[in-house]
């Protein structure tokens, strides 16, 4: 890497006053023609460019993105990564992910600021108890580490919590990963972003997709607001908006587009060092470094692209989360919003080939993407560039709406959907 | 948050009501007959527009009779509602 970060590169910037760092990326205009195009600059899209140029030998790409990169749901989220799936595929998948998130801030030469605080999921009646055993089981048959954990042993690990039994939702027990816990989301995308750029990737921002050409079942080129571009592969990673993308090429998609809130407090003094995350009430919360509270809310049920969401619904959590953690009552909350997630009806990703040669989809995260961006983006440039999926991303192909042999993952992961 | 005007109860707030998804779509007529990409196309397949879309609404809080609504998802603004079974007002 020519520019690398290190201590001395810091030590010989400061001698100027830190103002002749050089840009992270650069700001191309398109090119008339590229060898695959990668539609969406979030962590997932900037990602798969990435180990398309790194892994599979393709230098010539451009990462296309309406906005600025991570300013969607990359930017969005509450940072969370786990990977405490019940099922084998999503197991397979979102442990692929964890492994390289390990040792992302090395590869990448840029702190993501990856934090293995654990963390923790409540169960709160007596069939959350064995739904969480029955994960535990499973996500050891996985070799993905997993605890249960008693009331008191809840409570020594996040004595924050209310554990009394006399509340409307007493906690029964939890589970534990260790392994798991948050990291910067931006960082992510800038991460990914420079690493690509260094490769000879084109990070195309305020570049907005119109129209996809097709000649018959092969693609040809997309239209943007920044005129057209020639290709034949395109990575659609557009979260939100992938039904939007679809519906260009003359696709459905089985998706759903939902408004999903998060919101943060004011920055106080180092009070919980995990991730606690409740299914049953619907209230996830942990501390960021510069001391806000990140409390993560449930979706609306209606279809919305406006990035607002309602507000009986963070109500609902603020009881939940007032309830576990009366320390609370008194913290002013800073800010709310939201970010427009694409639902799959079994609440699993889509990475997948389709119909039409040349377009791929890597859709349908839902409410949880941000803890498998690493992954997302290797096994989708796997199926970019091999025309085929990796076995890790087999079982998250588009036909298993057709053939029923869906991921289920609705209330079987560790929170709802 | 927004208001809904239910077709038999008036404005009330969205947080009454329960989103029951796409509209108008049709159940099979002969579901012993229908392939399997018919099926996936009737159970999951979505539009899911942004922009004016036609959806089902339950006034679950309220009277809990399904009606229709036209409504903008870019900005949640409602066009129009409407009961089961009748036209819709807007194309």
């Amino acid at each position: 890497m020519k520019n690398k970060y290190s201590i001395f590169s810091l030590i010989k910037n400061a001698f100027s006053y830190h103002e002749n760092w050089e840009k992270a990326w650069k700001d191309p205009e398109p090119k008339k023609e590229y060898e695959a195009i990668i539609v969406g600059g979030g962590g997932h899209g900037l990602a798969t460019a990435y180990y398309l140029a790194k892994k599979h030998n393709i230098k010539n790409i451009a990462v296309v993105e309406k906005g600025w990169i991570g300013g969607g749901n990359t930017g969005r989220n509450t940072t969370i990564i786990r990977s405490n799936y019940l099922w084998d595929a999503s197991a397979g998948l979102y442990d692929h992910a964890l492994k390289i998130w390990e040792g992302l801030s090395q590869e990448l030469n840029y702190n993501v600021m990856f934090s293995q605080r654990g963390v923790m999921n409540l169960a709160h009646n007596l069939q959350d108890v064995r739904d969480l055993k029955r994960r535990t089981h499973a996500n050891r048959l996985n070799g993905i580490d997993a605890v249960y954990l008693n009331t008191e042993e809840v409570k020594k690990f996040c004595p924050i919590i209310n554990t009394s039994q006399d509340i409307r939702y007493p906690v029964l027990g939890g589970t534990l990963q260790r392994r798991a816990g948050t990291a910067r989301h931006d960082a992510v995308a800038w991460g990914y972003a420079r690493g690509a750029d260094e490769m000879g990737v084109d990070i195309i921002q305020n570049c907005e997709v119109k129209g996809i050409k097709r000649n018959g079942d092969t693609v040809e080129g997309i239209e943007t607001t920044k005129g057209f571009i020639k290709t034949k592969k395109i990575g659609v990673v557009a979260a939100g908006h992938s039904s939007v993308i679809a519906n260009m090429a003359g696709l459905k998609l089985p998706l759903e587009s939902k408004p999903l809130q998060a919101l943060v407090s004011e920055p106080v003094k180092p009070v919980i060092d995990t991730v606690v995350m409740s299914n049953a009430v619907h209230a996830y919360v942990s501390q960021s470094d510069k001391g806000e509270l990140v409390i993560g809310a449930g979706t609306d049920d209606y279809v919305s692209y406006s990035q607002k969401g309602s507000h009986d619904i963070v109500e609902g959590t603020l009881n939940a989360i007032l309830e576990l953690y009366p320390i609370f009552s008194r913290m002013r909350m800073l800010r709310q919003w939201g970010g427009i997630v694409d639902i799959c009806p079994d609440a699993s990703p889509i990475i997948s080939k389709t119909s039409i040669k040349g377009l791929y989809f890597n859709c349908g995260w839902g409410t949880g993407g941000f803890k498998a961006t690493p992954g997302s983006g290797d096994l989708f440039a796997h199926t970019i560039a091999n025309d085929e999926p990796h076995k890790l991303n087999a079982a998250f192909n588009i036909n298993r709406f057709v053939s029923g042999d869906l991921v289920d993952e609705h209330g079987a992961a560790a929170v709802a959907h | 948050m927004f208001l809904i005007n239910c077709p038999f109860c008036g404005e009330r707030e969205q947080s009454e009501f329960k989103a029951g998804g796409e509209a108008h779509i049709v159940r099979p007529k002969q579901p012993t007959e229908l392939s399997d990409d018919e099926w996936a196309e009737y159970l999951f397949m979505r539009k899911n527009i942004k922009g004016v879309q036609f959806e089902r609404w339950n006034h679950i809080h309220g009277c809990r009779k399904w009606f229709n609504m036209v409504r903008d998802t870019s900005n949640d603004q409602i066009k129009a509602v409407y009961k089961m079974g009748e036209k819709p007002p807007v194309k």
